[in-house]
């Protein structure tokens, strides 16, 4: 669930209002949004994704919500990463992380060809 | 709030399309081409809302040269279906769906491969409802965001004209008044936290069931997929390299293939089942975080090691997402049974082309791209005989406008109630027809106490109704269950193990007050050998 919006990189821009699917932030005017609705979180770090404050921390545990140390999570590196991972805004030209998606198809053809020479083998050792 | 919670903003269009996912733009973008004005509205943030924008789905992607390529995928679908699918509804998916992504260029950046070849198709989930956001907007859709439909719209013909819902962030309520309305609004996974499924609570099939659509393939609804617990993050890819441990440290066998599911279902009844993903190839671990970037943010953030730590797991239910119901499909352009509707995406059955078992990995994004265009277009020739007018009438019942006085219900005890039917592994997984019996008494009393008197106000409004949706919804699902006497693909029942050639058919579903099955004897049915 979302447990942080930090004041000091937050921009105003409100784009996680906007996109949150389930509506949790709540607009405020002059202010950081606020978590008005964290209850209603589906835990999908969409609003971690469009925040290009690097300001949201969503805690992994969807089912109640986690007590976070702000200044930890602040020079944890946790921050912006999902969105550095995901190549967006300014992460755009960098190599180390251009979208590989279409590679998961050969992912499962891997563990598919491992588990048959794994299978291929233990009968090989007769067991 | 800007605006009184009685003011109404109502607009008219050509074609309104209810969701805003992956079969919502898809359809949007066709009927706005074939020349209709378009509406969208979504429930939440058309361009992140819906299991697509969480995802990154992988499309049944076969080339049209050889024809024997094609011939022979839909050949093998047709075995694995189980006969309930049918050859031309697959060839048209496979051949829509291979002209349609390439037209993504400019809002998709496609990869190329290290030969310099454009990978057109699995499409990373944030970035591929981002481009088809851009998309509508583009072609000119009015999209509307933070705005769920509640109800349709009915002329006095019966055929759907239009809907209404509110404005969440906004204020206030809208409707509109259309030709004809395509209903794009999911599968329900019952709130089981599947990863990116609380939006999709089952309205589509509620709204529609009022205006007297039938439905279809309800009974398979059987799909689960594993997540370390306390997650919701249900990406699959990884753990093709899991090995599973029971509480004592024991390796829990699997089969081979990747069906896992009913061993890890039946060890988790047993006790809590952990795993970790140590045989993952180096090289993949490296890439995991540019093929799936949120796959690795639970473990991190949990300071997990699941290359080497071993963590709890869990299954959660996929009701309808990753099942196969949905709303009856009855012509080559989506319609439902019901004139002036249209249904895409896993809002419709899709049992046409996946047949009895799962199409999740291929066939359900292929089947969303292609129905949405289809609906998409066959609303906007149906709207251009039947222009939107005012006047048809609001329809919506259960959750809105109670059959007797209305009083308070407790949703969080109806949502147990229905959570507590539809998702545990013993009465969901390994079904059998007594616990089906008991489950149907039990939804059947939620419903009738929810009908007679909830009516959602205020705040409370949207979770009534989507409470309504997903107990009817289950109520069918149990139905269909009931009615297919037999195991057959997902849906596996252990009082009724073998396949039974009586039931070469798929069964229809539908009722409100009364839930009704049927079997669906309007096509012959050959069950592939
Ligand atoms: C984890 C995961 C991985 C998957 N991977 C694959 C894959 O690799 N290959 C594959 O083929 N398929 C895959 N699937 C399935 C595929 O994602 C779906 O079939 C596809 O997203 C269906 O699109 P849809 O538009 O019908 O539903 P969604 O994309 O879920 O969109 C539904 C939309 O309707 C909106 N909505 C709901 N109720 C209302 C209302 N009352 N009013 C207005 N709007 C409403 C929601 O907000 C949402 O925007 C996967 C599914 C999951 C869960
Ligand atoms: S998206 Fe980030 S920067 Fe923008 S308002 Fe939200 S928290 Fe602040
Ligand atoms: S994690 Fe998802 S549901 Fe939760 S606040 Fe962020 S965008 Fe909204």
């Amino acid at each position: 669930m979302i447990e942080l919006v930090i004041a000091e990189r937050c921009t105003g821009c409100n784009a996680c209002v906007e996109v949150c699917p389930t509506n949790v932030l709540e607009l405020v005017a002059g202010d950081v949004p606020r978590i008005a609705r964290q209850a209603d979180c589906q835990t999908c770090f969409m609003c971690e994704l469009y925040c290009r404050g690097d300001a949201i921390y969503v805690a992994p545990d969807c089912e109640s919500p986690t007590v976070v140390d702000r200044d930890a999570i602040l020079t944890s590196g946790l921050l912006g990463e999902f969105r550095r991972d995901h190549g967006w805004d300014e992460w755009a030209t960098d190599p180390r992380y251009t979208n590989e998606h279409w590679r998961m198809e050969s992912v499962f053809l891997r563990a598919r060809d491992m588990a048959i020479s794994e299978a291929v083998a233990k009968r090989r050792d007769g067991n | 709030m800007s605006r009184s919670p009685e003011e109404t903003l109502e607009l008219t269009a050509d074609v309104l399309v209810i969701g805003g996912g992956l079969a919502a733009t898809w359809a949007a973008s066709a009927a706005r081409r074939a020349g209709a004005s378009v509406i969208l509205v979504d429930k939440g943030h058309c361009g992140t809302s819906g299991v697509t924008a969480t995802a990154g789905p992988g499309h049944w992607w076969v080339p049209p040269d050889p024809a024997e390529l094609r011939e022979t995928t839909i050949r093998n679908r047709l075995k694995s279906g189980f006969g309930l699918n049918d050859p031309e509804w697959m060839a048209r998916v496979l051949a829509l769906t291979w002209e349609s992504l390439p037209t993504l260029e400019g809002f998709y950046d496609f990869s190329t491969d290290e030969n310099g070849v454009k990978q057109y198709r699995a499409l990373r989930g944030p970035e591929y409802m981002r481009a088809l956001r851009k998309l509508v907007d583009s072609l000119g859709v009015t999209v509307l965001d933070h705005s769920p439909a509640l109800e349709l719209l009915q002329r006095a013909d019966g055929s759907v004209s239009g809907a209404r819902g509110i404005r969440r962030q906004a204020g206030g309520h809208w409707q509109v008044n259309a030709g004809a309305v395509v209903m794009a609004t999911g599968g329900t996974s019952f709130l089981s936290r599947l990863l990116g499924s609380h939006t999709n609570t089952g309205d589509g099939y509620l709204m529609a069931a009022e205006a007297g659509a039938e439905l279809s393939g309800m009974e398979f609804t059987t799909y689960y997929t594993v997540a370390p617990v306390r997650s919701t993050m249900t990406r699959s890819m990884s753990y093709a390299f899991a090995t599973y441990y029971d509480e004592d440290g024991a390796v829990i066998p699997m089969p081979p293939g990747p069906d896992t599911t009913r061993p890890l279902a039946r060890a988790m009844l047993k006790g809590h089942v952990f795993c970790d993903l140590a045989r993952t190839p180096e090289d993949i671990r490296g890439r995991v975080p540019t093929i799936s970037p949120n796959f690795m943010l639970p473990f991190r953030r949990w300071g997990i090691d699941p290359y080497k730590d071993r963590f709890e797991v869990t299954l959660h239910g996929e009701g309808t997402i990753r099942g196969i119901g949905g709303l009856r499909i009855v012509g080559e352009d989506c319609v439902t049974s019901v004139p002036g509707l249209y249904a895409a995406g896993d809002t419709a059955t899709r049992e046409l082309v996946a047949g009895a078992i799962s199409g999740g990995g291929n066939i359900n994004s292929a089947w969303a791209v292609s129905s949405g265009q289809w609906a998409g277009r066959g609303a906007a020739r149906f709207a251009a005989e039947n222009p939107a007018a005012s006047g048809a009438r609001p329809i919506g019942q259960a959750g809105l406008r109670p059959a007797t006085v209305p009083s308070d219900v407790d949703l969080g005890a109806a949502r147990s109630a229905i959570q507590g039917e539809m998702l545990p592994y013993d009465k969901n997984i390994f079904r059998s027809g007594h616990a089906l019996k008991r489950s149907a008494e039990t939804l059947d009393a939620a419903w009738a106490e929810f009908d007679a008197r909830a009516r959602g106000v205020g705040d409370a409004l949207l979770r009534t109704r989507e409470t309504a949706a997903m107990l009817a919804t289950a109520r069918w699902c149990v139905a269909s269950a009931l009615a297919r006497d037999e195991s057959r693909g997902m849906h596996q029942r252990e009082d009724r193990p073998q396949t039974d050639p009586r039931f070469d058919r798929r069964i229809l579903v539908g009722g409100l007050d009364k839930v009704w099955t049927r079997s669906d004897y309007g096509r012959a049915l050959e069950l592939a050998s």
